[in-house]
């Protein structure tokens, strides 16, 4: 297990390069001046002049390439072109906050998507499991931006329930410690204050969860099928276990393989859709952070939030596969 | 580790069944909810309930953006600038609504003959936010700070643009020296007389920032900005929001009535909307044309609309033949249909420009009539210009690839321009390549036949419009037109020379005119930018270069 996990961190190496590469290219050969671009039509020539400087434009390209590499080695990441803040300090808030957004999704996602799931496999063909998969089949093909607007105008305008945007209650902040206000609220002991989080965080991460939960739900479907017409289902249903007890404990081990794979892979996936959720609820994640990045063409900000991004993506991957050899004996990584 | 986690997946997954019941879909939280519904009701209570009973004194302001940063010298963006507004205050300042220049730091001004020296007149007393003296000192440090360019002040990336371009480059300045005559009189001494001198000083650019805070905070100075202004800077979470505290000891007598003032960032302007119905938020900038109508419909919101202070227009390059031919460019001045375009695209939330400037800014040539639409007009003055049966060749017309302030979606304004352009015989050919291709290919002028792009002011002098987009001086950088006009030129570069502003208005009502016989643009709209707010808050007076002082504003 060890080596295994040794063996799967080195080839991390190879492929976070190869990530940088291409980064690094994609964003150097997006065409026109990046000084004129950066710094719009009222800027002086001078200070173009000083910021292609400052950006090593005047280089070779792999000598810009090097730079950078050293530079991230170092931890430094650039200074932002916009706020003129070093990226290292400015992503941090960011970083929290989406993660703080995903797994309350994840959460959602996955706590509702393997219940229904379940639930339709063991009631296969009754009422609930058509009306399972119908919401299954809806969720998945649901824009994030209409179903966000949705959740704001029924839940927020119309029956006042919760709050539609942000991340606490403006007139009665929160202090900030951690930055992940859930743990800050109770850090702080105020359980009022992570009532009003919790409140927050509902809705934005229905909308952002409704695709992975869909599709979470019809995987464990599918796989609680297939497990609980095995053999071995049959023997303990016929030792005269309880329903509940051969679900969850025997069949549910079993079909978790493939739902652990395509909650891994949702969960890369809902780093895209949080631009997305980020903008319509006014959330100040790292979706956000490109996203404006991007608009002002933040080249260094750019480089390193997609970086970042794909770097947590295959971190989800690794932890993925740890989980199976965790869930099933079988896997053997020697 | 196989105990550890199945034991885990078994208590998270009988909560999970717990908790979701037999409701695998959305129902699930907003039944949550339904245990404490009068809890929920009184924290983000409607304005309708609560408000009446206690007097709001915070200030929920809502907008599509963040800050880049919070010290006004080194940023050019309007984002950055509404916050330094509420912080730092200028020399001079515009009087609300308008871009006419009154006192603010500096009492009263006296300009030497020559127009080559400046003497102000500070207000006595004035604190910065730290409790350090506004004096004639910390005025010369701001000034030589920004122009200095071995200064230590200047941090890394930073470049004070507004400065270099408002008062001219490293090698020419336009401010040779600004000196301390005593604590309260500072002098300006000018390498050459500068028309818009009084008007530049008072942009929030050139705020007075505390030098002590510039000495202590260094580069942390534009995350914890000091001045003299209405606001004190409290907190900012980045992309999220900035809280301003009120300025208990500010200068100005009885101001700002407010105690607090939260400006969040919301991107999504229907959620914006939104935020605004549900309470969370007092006031929000740029409303969708679209929500106009829900807007009226609400009697506990209000209409807020900002003067137009942009123009948006088509350029013709006159690189290209036959857009040197004024019969052509007149010609196609008659054939665009600007109200149907205002109509169809802009919700009527624009007015047809006819100059190259806006009707809000003095100077404007009241006088000048537009090219009315009439297309048999086009195709007579095509047919004087040698083309009866229209233009042999298609036209490339550049459109916008993104929506600006000026120009929500030029694409589409493009198409209905093309089709009035089909009527009178000239093909057009629709281009809109990536933004930053688009600028490098305006300004080299090979590509484009005719462009279209606009302008919003930045202060509030014709000059930022006449000059720095249609003299000859500005090819390539603002006019892409290149068109040189050397009568013009002249009465722009005396308009920049003369101090008074009767002879002055005068001359760029004359430069209007020669702007519109010779026709290098057609001059598309000027958008009335949209703001919302609730039906109690009064006293937000809105202005034209989209900065307001907070500092009025209070609530019913």
């Amino acid at each position: 297990m060890n080596s295994y996990l040794l063996k799967r961190v080195m080839v991390l190496i190879p492929v976070l390069i190869g990530m940088t590469i291409i980064v690094f290219s994609i964003i150097h050969a997006i065409p026109g001046d990046p000084a004129e671009t950066i710094l719009g039509q009222k800027a002086t020539e001078q200070s173009k002049q000083a910021l292609r400087e400052q950006l090593g434009l005047d280089q070779p390209w792999l000598q810009q390439y090097f730079n950078y590499m050293g530079d991230l080695l170092k931890g430094d990441f650039g200074t932002s072109i916009r706020t003129k803040t070093p990226i290292a300090k400015e992503i941090m808030p960011y970083l929290a906050a989406t993660l703080e957004l995903t797994v309350a999704s994840m959460l959602f996602a996955t706590v509702v998507g393997v219940n229904a799931g379940i639930l339709s496999a063991w009631r296969q063909n009754s009422w609930f499991d058509y009306t399972a998969m119908i919401i299954a089949l809806v969720g998945v093909s649901m824009p994030i931006f209409w179903l966000g607007l949705m959740e704001q105008l029924i839940f927020s305008l119309k029956l006042h329930w919760l709050p539609s945007i942000g991340r606490m209650d403006q007139r009665n902040p929160i202090e900030s410690i951690t930055n992940l206000y859930v743990l800050d609220s109770m850090i702080a002991g105020r359980w009022d204050q992570l009532w009003i989080v919790v409140k927050h965080l509902i809705l934005p991460s229905i909308a952002l969860g409704t695709i992975p939960m869909a599709i979470i739900a019809r995987m464990t479907r599918s796989s609680m099928l297939e497990v609980m017409s095995s053999d071995y289902i049959r023997t303990a249903k016929a030792k005269g276990l309880s329903q509940f007890f051969v679900v969850y404990k025997h069949a549910l081990k079993n079909a978790l393989i493939p739902v652990l794979t395509v909650v891994g892979l949702q969960t890369g996936a809902l780093l895209g859709g949080a631009v997305l959720t980020e903008t319509i609820f006014a959330w100040p994640g790292v979706g956000r952070y490109i996203f404006e990045a991007i608009s002002s063409r933040d080249y260094p900000v750019i480089q390193t939030g997609i970086l970042v991004i794909a770097f947590i993506f295959v971190l989800i991957n690794l932890l993925v596969d740890l989980l199976y050899a965790a869930v099933d004996p079988r896997i053997n990584y020697k | 580790m196989k105990k550890w986690s199945s034991l885990a997946l078994a208590v998270m997954l009988s909560t999970a069944f717990a908790l979701s019941g037999c409701g695998g879909n959305n129902n699930a939280p907003t039944e949550g909810n339904a245990s404490t519904p009068t809890n929920a009701a009184a924290t983000e209570a409607p304005e309708s309930t609560t408000a009446a009973e206690t007097a709001q004194d915070t200030l929920i302001l809502g907008r599509g953006g963040d800050s880049a940063s919070l010290d006004p010298a080194i940023v050019t963006d309007g984002e950055s600038l509404k916050i330094a507004h509420q912080v730092f205050d200028s020399l001079l300042e515009y009087k609300p609504g308008t871009s006419e220049v009154q006192a603010s730091l500096a009492d009263s001004w006296e300009v030497a003959p020559d127009g080559l020296s400046y003497t102000f007149k500070l207000h006595p007393g004035v604190k910065f936010h730290d409790g350090t003296d506004l004096d004639a000192e910390a005025v010369a440090f701001n000034f030589n700070r920004w122009s200095d360019p071995a200064t230590e002040f200047k941090f890394e990336g930073d470049s004070f643009d507004y400065y270099d371009s408002m008062f001219g480059p490293e090698d020419s300045r336009v401010i040779k020296e600004v000196k301390a005559v005593d604590a309260t009189t500072v002098q300006f001494t000018l390498n050459q007389p500068q028309a818009p001198f009084l008007q530049n000083i008072a942009m929030t650019s050139f705020g007075i920032a505390s030098p002590t805070a510039i000495k202590e905070k260094k580069e942390n100075f534009k995350n914890e900005p000091v001045g003299t202004g209405p606001f004190v800077f409290k907190e900012w979470k980045r992309n999220d929001f900035i809280t301003l505290d009120k300025n208990a000891s500010y200068w100005k007598e009885g101001l700002p009535k407010l105690n607090k003032v939260i400006v969040r960032s919301i991107p999504d302007n229907s959620a914006r909307f939104n935020a605004l119905q549900n309470g969370e938020i007092d006031l929000m900038e740029d409303l969708s044309p679209d929500d106009l109508s829900t807007l009226e419909g609400n009697s506990g919101l209000q209409k807020i609309e900002r003067p137009p202070f942009n123009v948006s227009y088509l350029g013709f390059n006159f690189k290209k033949k036959p857009f040197d031919n004024v019969k052509v460019r007149q010609a196609l001045n008659h054939a665009v249909n600007k109200q149907a375009i205002i109509d169809a695209f802009f919700s009527g939330q624009a007015t047809a420009a006819v100059n190259p400037m806006p009707p809000s800014l003095w100077g404007f040539n009241e006088g000048i009539a537009d090219y009315e639409y009439d297309l048999e007009k086009a195709k007579a003055l095509l047919a004087e210009a040698g083309y009866p049966d229209g233009l042999p060749e298609p036209v490339t017309l550049y459109a916008m690839p993104v929506p600006r302030p000026y120009m929500p979606d030029g694409k589409k304004v493009a198409e209905a321009i093309q089709a009035d352009w089909e009527k009178i015989g000239v093909k057009t050919v629709i281009e809109s390549p990536e933004w930053a291709t688009y600028l490098d290919d305006t300004k080299a002028g090979e590509k484009d036949d005719i462009y279209m792009l606009g302008w919003t002011g930045d202060n509030g002098d014709p000059d930022n419009f006449l000059y720095t987009l249609l003299d000859k001086d500005a090819i390539p950088s603002n006019n892409r037109t290149f068109y040189v006009n050397e009568e013009l030129h002249t009465l722009l570069i005396g308009a920049q020379k003369e101090t008074d502003q009767a002879k002055r208005s005068d001359l760029y009502k004359q430069a209007q005119e020669i702007i519109k016989a010779d026709a290098p643009w057609i001059p598309l709209v000027h958008t009335t930018p949209l703001l919302a707010g609730k039906a109690n808050l009064k006293g937000f007076v809105p202005g034209p270069t989209g900065t307001e002082y907070y500092s009025e504003v209070y609530f019913e």
